[in-house]
Protein backbone atom coordinates (compact mmCIF):
# COMPACT_ATOMS: atom_id res chain seq x y z
CA UNK A 1 0.00 0.00 0.00
CA UNK A 2 1.21 3.51 -0.73
CA UNK A 3 0.26 5.59 2.27
CA UNK A 4 0.41 9.36 1.79
CA UNK A 5 0.55 11.17 5.11
CA UNK A 6 0.18 14.93 5.13
CA UNK A 7 -2.07 17.61 3.75
CA UNK A 8 -2.77 20.23 1.13
CA UNK A 9 -3.42 23.81 2.12
CA UNK A 10 -3.41 27.20 0.45
CA UNK A 11 0.40 27.22 0.34
CA UNK A 12 0.98 23.83 -1.25
CA UNK A 13 1.02 20.07 -0.93
CA UNK A 14 2.97 18.43 1.88
CA UNK A 15 2.91 14.63 1.88
CA UNK A 16 5.31 11.89 2.92
CA UNK A 17 4.60 8.79 0.85
CA UNK A 18 5.52 5.36 2.23
CA UNK A 19 5.22 2.15 0.24
CA UNK A 20 4.29 -0.09 3.15
CA UNK A 21 4.60 -3.32 1.13
CA UNK A 22 8.37 -2.82 1.32
CA UNK A 23 8.28 -2.36 5.11
CA UNK A 24 7.36 -6.04 5.43
CA UNK A 25 10.77 -6.98 4.02
CA UNK A 26 12.63 -4.51 6.24
CA UNK A 27 12.67 -5.63 9.88
CA UNK A 28 15.27 -2.98 10.84
CA UNK A 29 12.90 -0.03 10.22
CA UNK A 30 15.88 2.29 9.83
CA UNK A 31 13.69 5.26 8.93
CA UNK A 32 12.36 5.46 12.50
CA UNK A 33 15.73 6.27 14.05
CA UNK A 34 16.93 8.31 11.07
CA UNK A 35 14.33 11.05 11.50
CA UNK A 36 15.83 13.81 13.70
CA UNK A 37 12.32 15.01 14.57
CA UNK A 38 11.14 11.53 15.55
CA UNK A 39 7.96 11.69 13.48
CA UNK A 40 8.07 8.14 12.05
CA UNK A 41 6.79 5.15 13.99
CA UNK A 42 5.99 1.49 13.38
CA UNK A 43 2.29 0.66 13.60
CA UNK A 44 0.12 -2.39 13.05
CA UNK A 45 -2.04 -1.40 10.09
CA UNK A 46 -5.64 -2.44 9.35
CA UNK A 47 -4.39 -5.62 7.70
CA UNK A 48 -2.28 -6.67 10.74
CA UNK A 49 1.07 -5.79 9.12
CA UNK A 50 3.83 -3.91 10.96
CA UNK A 51 4.62 -0.90 8.79
CA UNK A 52 6.16 2.57 9.01
CA UNK A 53 3.81 5.53 9.36
CA UNK A 54 4.03 9.23 10.12
CA UNK A 55 2.84 9.90 13.67
CA UNK A 56 -0.71 11.18 13.83
CA UNK A 57 0.21 14.34 15.73
CA UNK A 58 2.77 15.33 13.08
CA UNK A 59 0.68 14.80 9.94
CA UNK A 60 -0.82 18.28 9.81
CA UNK A 61 2.42 20.18 10.40
CA UNK A 62 4.93 18.49 8.06
CA UNK A 63 5.82 21.71 6.26
CA UNK A 64 7.18 23.11 9.53
CA UNK A 65 8.49 19.94 11.19
CA UNK A 66 10.53 18.87 8.15
CA UNK A 67 11.79 22.39 7.42
CA UNK A 68 15.12 21.88 9.25
CA UNK A 69 16.01 19.02 6.90
CA UNK A 70 15.17 21.15 3.87
CA UNK A 71 17.37 24.25 3.77
CA UNK A 72 16.66 26.48 0.79
CA UNK A 73 20.18 26.03 -0.62
CA UNK A 74 22.68 23.14 -0.64
CA UNK A 75 19.99 20.76 0.55
CA UNK A 76 21.52 17.48 1.80
CA UNK A 77 19.79 14.14 1.18
CA UNK A 78 16.81 13.73 3.51
CA UNK A 79 17.77 11.40 6.41
CA UNK A 80 14.51 9.41 6.30
CA UNK A 81 14.68 8.93 2.53
CA UNK A 82 18.38 7.95 2.62
CA UNK A 83 17.85 5.49 5.48
CA UNK A 84 15.25 3.40 3.67
CA UNK A 85 17.12 0.50 1.99
CA UNK A 86 14.21 -0.08 -0.42
CA UNK A 87 13.78 3.55 -1.51
CA UNK A 88 10.18 3.37 -0.34
CA UNK A 89 9.90 6.74 1.30
CA UNK A 90 9.53 10.05 -0.52
CA UNK A 91 8.43 13.64 0.05
CA UNK A 92 6.19 15.58 -2.33
CA UNK A 93 7.82 18.96 -1.64
CA UNK B 1 -38.57 38.11 14.08
CA UNK B 2 -37.24 35.99 11.19
CA UNK B 3 -37.58 32.23 11.48
CA UNK B 4 -34.24 30.59 12.23
CA UNK B 5 -34.11 27.84 9.61
CA UNK B 6 -31.22 25.40 9.43
CA UNK B 7 -30.77 24.94 5.70
CA UNK B 8 -27.75 22.67 6.16
CA UNK B 9 -29.75 20.10 8.14
CA UNK B 10 -30.28 16.83 6.27
CA UNK B 11 -32.81 14.18 7.25
CA UNK B 12 -31.67 11.60 9.80
CA UNK B 13 -33.25 8.22 9.14
CA UNK B 14 -33.19 4.46 9.68
CA UNK B 15 -33.67 1.60 7.22
CA UNK B 16 -34.32 -2.11 7.68
CA UNK B 17 -34.73 -4.98 5.22
CA UNK B 18 -38.24 -6.16 6.03
CA UNK B 19 -37.71 -9.39 4.07
CA UNK B 20 -34.86 -10.58 6.28
CA UNK B 21 -35.04 -12.13 9.75
CA UNK B 22 -31.82 -11.86 11.77
CA UNK B 23 -32.85 -14.90 13.87
CA UNK B 24 -31.81 -17.22 11.07
CA UNK B 25 -28.34 -15.68 10.69
CA UNK B 26 -25.20 -17.43 11.94
CA UNK B 27 -23.10 -14.26 12.25
CA UNK B 28 -24.43 -10.80 13.06
CA UNK B 29 -21.95 -7.94 12.87
CA UNK B 30 -22.12 -4.18 13.13
CA UNK B 31 -20.05 -1.25 11.94
CA UNK B 32 -20.20 2.19 13.56
CA UNK B 33 -18.80 5.15 11.68
CA UNK B 34 -18.54 8.20 13.93
CA UNK B 35 -17.64 10.94 11.49
CA UNK B 36 -17.01 14.61 12.12
CA UNK B 37 -20.46 15.60 10.84
CA UNK B 38 -22.56 12.42 10.62
CA UNK B 39 -22.59 9.01 12.31
CA UNK B 40 -23.85 5.75 10.88
CA UNK B 41 -24.50 2.29 12.29
CA UNK B 42 -24.84 -0.69 9.94
CA UNK B 43 -26.00 -4.15 10.99
CA UNK B 44 -25.22 -7.11 8.74
CA UNK B 45 -26.61 -10.63 8.97
CA UNK B 46 -24.31 -13.26 7.45
CA UNK B 47 -22.53 -10.56 5.44
CA UNK B 48 -25.73 -9.10 3.99
CA UNK B 49 -27.04 -5.63 4.74
CA UNK B 50 -29.85 -5.89 7.31
CA UNK B 51 -30.37 -2.47 8.91
CA UNK B 52 -28.74 0.93 9.24
CA UNK B 53 -29.14 4.34 10.80
CA UNK B 54 -27.75 7.67 9.64
CA UNK B 55 -27.66 10.46 12.19
CA UNK B 56 -25.94 13.76 12.99
CA UNK B 57 -22.76 13.59 15.11
CA UNK B 58 -23.08 15.58 18.31
CA UNK B 59 -20.39 17.03 20.53
CA UNK B 60 -19.79 13.68 22.25
CA UNK B 61 -18.55 10.70 20.17
CA UNK B 62 -19.78 7.92 22.53
CA UNK B 63 -23.26 9.50 22.59
CA UNK B 64 -23.28 9.73 18.80
CA UNK B 65 -22.25 6.07 18.52
CA UNK B 66 -25.00 5.07 20.96
CA UNK B 67 -27.59 7.13 19.09
CA UNK B 68 -26.59 5.55 15.77
CA UNK B 69 -26.71 1.95 17.01
CA UNK B 70 -29.98 2.52 18.90
CA UNK B 71 -31.49 3.87 15.68
CA UNK B 72 -30.32 0.84 13.71
CA UNK B 73 -31.53 -1.63 16.35
CA UNK B 74 -34.95 0.04 16.78
CA UNK B 75 -37.80 -2.18 15.70
CA UNK B 76 -35.59 -5.17 14.87
CA UNK B 77 -35.86 -7.01 18.18
CA UNK B 78 -32.05 -7.17 18.20
CA UNK B 79 -29.97 -6.03 21.16
CA UNK B 80 -26.24 -5.32 21.38
CA UNK B 81 -25.80 -8.75 23.03
CA UNK B 82 -27.03 -10.44 19.83
CA UNK B 83 -24.25 -8.86 17.78
CA UNK B 84 -21.17 -11.09 17.50
CA UNK B 85 -18.59 -8.44 16.62
CA UNK B 86 -18.62 -4.64 16.32
CA UNK B 87 -16.02 -2.46 14.59
CA UNK B 88 -15.75 1.27 15.11
CA UNK B 89 -14.41 3.56 12.40
CA UNK B 90 -14.24 7.24 11.45
CA UNK B 91 -12.96 10.28 13.27
CA UNK B 92 -14.44 9.05 16.59
CA UNK B 93 -13.59 5.36 16.14
CA UNK B 94 -11.62 5.04 19.37
CA UNK B 95 -14.58 6.46 21.30
CA UNK B 96 -17.16 3.82 20.41
CA UNK B 97 -17.73 2.28 23.85
CA UNK B 98 -19.19 -1.05 22.66
CA UNK B 99 -16.79 -1.72 19.73
CA UNK B 100 -14.46 -4.72 19.83
CA UNK B 101 -11.94 -3.11 17.48
CA UNK B 102 -11.24 0.17 15.67
CA UNK B 103 -10.30 0.22 11.98
CA UNK B 104 -9.40 3.35 9.98
CA UNK B 105 -12.08 4.89 7.80
CA UNK B 106 -9.78 4.61 4.77
CA UNK B 107 -9.79 0.80 4.95
CA UNK B 108 -13.52 0.73 5.77
CA UNK B 109 -14.55 3.00 2.88
CA UNK B 110 -12.58 0.85 0.44
CA UNK B 111 -14.24 -2.31 1.78
CA UNK B 112 -17.68 -0.67 1.78
CA UNK B 113 -17.28 0.65 -1.77
CA UNK B 114 -16.20 -2.81 -2.91
CA UNK B 115 -19.45 -4.22 -1.45
CA UNK B 116 -21.65 -1.43 -2.83
CA UNK B 117 -20.10 -0.95 -6.25
CA UNK B 118 -18.64 -4.41 -6.93
CA UNK B 119 -15.18 -5.96 -7.11
CA UNK B 120 -14.27 -3.92 -10.22
CA UNK B 121 -14.10 -0.67 -8.20
CA UNK B 122 -10.50 0.58 -8.15
CA UNK B 123 -10.72 4.27 -7.20
CA UNK B 124 -12.80 5.66 -4.37
CA UNK B 125 -13.38 9.27 -3.50
CA UNK B 126 -14.74 9.73 0.01
CA UNK B 127 -16.14 13.22 0.39
CA UNK B 128 -16.68 13.36 4.11
CA UNK B 129 -17.98 16.03 6.44
CA UNK B 130 -14.61 17.58 7.21
CA UNK B 131 -12.11 15.73 5.06
CA UNK B 132 -11.66 14.26 1.65
CA UNK B 133 -9.89 11.03 0.68
CA UNK B 134 -8.74 9.53 -2.60
CA UNK B 135 -8.28 5.76 -2.29
CA UNK B 136 -7.16 2.98 -4.62
CA UNK B 137 -8.10 -0.60 -3.80
CA UNK B 138 -7.77 -4.10 -5.24
CA UNK B 139 -10.53 -6.54 -6.20
CA UNK B 140 -11.04 -7.50 -2.55
CA UNK B 141 -11.43 -3.92 -1.38
CA UNK B 142 -7.96 -3.82 0.20
CA UNK B 143 -6.36 -0.37 0.08
CA UNK B 144 -3.36 -0.08 -2.28
CA UNK B 145 -2.87 3.70 -2.20
CA UNK B 146 -4.49 6.59 -0.35
CA UNK B 147 -4.21 10.30 0.11
CA UNK B 148 -6.38 12.39 2.36
CA UNK B 149 -6.75 16.04 3.18
CA UNK B 150 -8.27 16.97 6.50
CA UNK B 151 -6.57 20.27 7.07
CA UNK B 152 -8.90 22.32 4.92
CA UNK B 153 -12.70 22.34 4.66
CA UNK B 154 -12.70 23.12 0.92
CA UNK B 155 -14.09 20.07 -0.85
CA UNK B 156 -15.96 18.75 2.17
CA UNK B 157 -19.56 18.38 3.25
CA UNK B 158 -19.21 21.05 5.90
CA UNK B 159 -18.16 23.53 3.22
CA UNK B 160 -21.34 22.78 1.28
CA UNK B 161 -23.42 23.18 4.45
CA UNK B 162 -21.91 26.63 5.04
CA UNK B 163 -22.87 27.65 1.50
CA UNK B 164 -26.41 26.22 1.82
CA UNK B 165 -26.95 28.24 4.99
CA UNK B 166 -25.55 31.42 3.45
CA UNK B 167 -27.78 31.15 0.39
CA UNK B 168 -30.78 29.85 2.37
CA UNK B 169 -31.13 26.80 0.15
CA UNK B 170 -31.96 23.38 1.67
CA UNK B 171 -28.85 21.22 1.36
CA UNK B 172 -30.77 18.53 -0.54
CA UNK B 173 -31.71 21.03 -3.29
CA UNK B 174 -28.24 22.47 -3.86
CA UNK B 175 -27.29 20.05 -6.65
CA UNK B 176 -30.40 20.52 -8.79
CA UNK B 177 -30.47 24.30 -8.31
CA UNK B 178 -26.82 24.61 -9.36
CA UNK B 179 -27.80 23.50 -12.88
CA UNK B 180 -30.44 26.21 -13.28
CA UNK B 181 -27.96 28.59 -14.94
CA UNK B 182 -27.72 29.72 -18.54
CA UNK B 183 -23.99 29.17 -18.67
CA UNK B 184 -21.43 27.77 -16.25
CA UNK B 185 -19.88 30.60 -14.18
CA UNK B 186 -16.18 30.59 -13.20
CA UNK B 187 -15.56 28.71 -9.93
CA UNK B 188 -15.22 30.59 -6.63
CA UNK B 189 -12.17 30.11 -4.38
CA UNK B 190 -11.34 26.43 -4.09
CA UNK B 191 -8.72 26.73 -1.39
CA UNK B 192 -10.70 27.93 1.61
CA UNK B 193 -14.37 27.79 2.68
CA UNK B 194 -14.07 31.05 4.62
CA UNK B 195 -12.76 32.87 1.53
CA UNK B 196 -15.32 31.12 -0.68
CA UNK B 197 -18.10 32.35 1.61
CA UNK B 198 -16.80 35.94 1.47
CA UNK B 199 -16.53 35.65 -2.29
CA UNK B 200 -20.09 34.29 -2.55
CA UNK B 201 -21.40 37.23 -0.50
CA UNK B 202 -19.63 39.66 -2.83
CA UNK B 203 -21.12 37.92 -5.86
CA UNK B 204 -24.63 38.17 -4.37
CA UNK B 205 -24.05 41.89 -3.83
CA UNK B 206 -23.01 42.12 -7.47
CA UNK B 207 -26.43 40.77 -8.44
CA UNK B 208 -25.62 37.08 -9.04
CA UNK B 209 -28.58 34.74 -8.50
CA UNK B 210 -28.31 32.01 -5.86
CA UNK B 211 -28.30 29.38 -8.59
CA UNK B 212 -25.26 30.95 -10.23
CA UNK B 213 -23.37 31.18 -6.92
CA UNK B 214 -24.19 27.54 -6.21
CA UNK B 215 -22.94 26.56 -9.65
CA UNK B 216 -19.70 28.46 -8.99
CA UNK B 217 -19.26 26.74 -5.60
CA UNK B 218 -20.11 23.22 -6.86
CA UNK B 219 -17.63 23.79 -9.68
CA UNK B 220 -14.92 24.92 -7.22
CA UNK B 221 -15.53 21.87 -5.05
CA UNK B 222 -15.34 19.52 -8.05
CA UNK B 223 -12.07 21.16 -9.09
CA UNK B 224 -10.65 20.87 -5.60
CA UNK B 225 -11.34 17.14 -5.22
CA UNK B 226 -10.29 16.38 -8.78
CA UNK B 227 -6.82 17.76 -7.91
CA UNK B 228 -6.61 15.31 -4.99
CA UNK B 229 -7.75 12.46 -7.24
CA UNK B 230 -5.31 13.43 -9.98
CA UNK B 231 -2.43 13.21 -7.54
CA UNK B 232 -3.09 9.48 -6.98
CA UNK B 233 -4.56 8.88 -10.45
CA UNK B 234 -8.06 7.76 -11.37
CA UNK B 235 -8.36 4.10 -12.28
CA UNK B 236 -11.72 2.81 -13.44
CA UNK B 237 -14.07 1.88 -12.03
CA UNK B 238 -14.63 4.92 -9.91
CA UNK B 239 -16.94 5.22 -6.88
CA UNK B 240 -17.89 8.14 -4.64
CA UNK B 241 -18.81 7.73 -0.97
CA UNK B 242 -19.90 10.24 1.65
CA UNK B 243 -22.71 12.76 1.74
CA UNK B 244 -21.51 14.84 -1.22
CA UNK B 245 -22.06 11.80 -3.46
CA UNK B 246 -25.77 12.72 -3.21
CA UNK B 247 -25.11 16.19 -4.66
CA UNK B 248 -25.34 15.92 -8.46
CA UNK B 249 -24.10 19.49 -8.77
CA UNK B 250 -20.66 18.35 -7.59
CA UNK B 251 -20.73 14.77 -8.89
CA UNK B 252 -21.62 15.64 -12.50
CA UNK B 253 -19.12 18.50 -12.65
CA UNK B 254 -16.45 16.21 -11.21
CA UNK B 255 -17.26 13.48 -13.75
CA UNK B 256 -16.93 16.06 -16.52
CA UNK B 257 -13.59 17.32 -15.19
CA UNK B 258 -12.19 13.78 -14.82
CA UNK B 259 -13.79 12.40 -17.97
CA UNK B 260 -14.95 9.37 -15.96
CA UNK B 261 -18.45 8.38 -14.85
CA UNK B 262 -18.87 7.29 -11.23
CA UNK B 263 -20.58 3.96 -10.50
CA UNK B 264 -23.97 4.57 -8.85
CA UNK B 265 -25.87 2.28 -6.45
CA UNK B 266 -29.18 2.41 -4.63
CA UNK B 267 -27.47 2.05 -1.24
CA UNK B 268 -26.96 5.33 0.63
CA UNK B 269 -23.42 6.53 -0.10
CA UNK B 270 -23.11 7.89 3.44
CA UNK B 271 -23.08 4.40 5.01
CA UNK B 272 -20.03 3.13 3.05
CA UNK B 273 -17.66 3.49 6.02
CA UNK B 274 -19.98 1.77 8.52
CA UNK B 275 -20.76 -0.92 5.97
CA UNK B 276 -17.05 -1.57 5.48
CA UNK B 277 -16.62 -1.70 9.26
CA UNK B 278 -19.38 -4.31 9.54
CA UNK B 279 -17.64 -6.38 6.84
CA UNK B 280 -14.33 -6.09 8.73
CA UNK B 281 -16.23 -7.20 11.86
CA UNK B 282 -17.38 -10.37 10.09
CA UNK B 283 -13.84 -11.22 8.97
CA UNK B 284 -12.43 -10.53 12.44
CA UNK B 285 -15.13 -12.63 14.12
CA UNK B 286 -14.47 -15.54 11.77
CA UNK B 287 -10.72 -15.26 12.50
CA UNK B 288 -11.46 -15.26 16.22
CA UNK B 289 -13.67 -18.34 15.85
CA UNK B 290 -11.04 -20.17 13.82
CA UNK B 291 -8.41 -19.41 16.48
CA UNK B 292 -10.61 -20.66 19.32
CA UNK B 293 -11.31 -23.93 17.44
CA UNK B 294 -7.58 -24.42 16.79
Amino acid sequence: MIANYGYTDGSGEYYIAINTDDCLECPQHLCVNACPKNIIEIIEDDYDDLVAAVKDESRKALKYICADCKPSSERPPLPCVSACPNGSLSHTW
Amino acid sequence: MAENKEFWRWTEYSWRDENKDWRGAAIITAGIDVGSVSSQAVIMADGELYAFNNTRTGSNSPDSANKAIEGALAGTGLTLENINFIVGTGYGRVNVPFAHKAVTEIACHARGANFMGGSEIRTILDMGGQDCKAIHCDEKGKVTNFKMNDKCAAGTGRGMEVMADLLEVPITEVGDLSFQVEEEPPPVSSTCVVFAKSEAMALLRDGWKKEKVLAAYCSAMAHRVSSLLDSVGVQEKFFITGGIAKNRGVVERLEKELGVKAVKTKIDSQIAGALGAALFAKTLFEKQQAKSVA
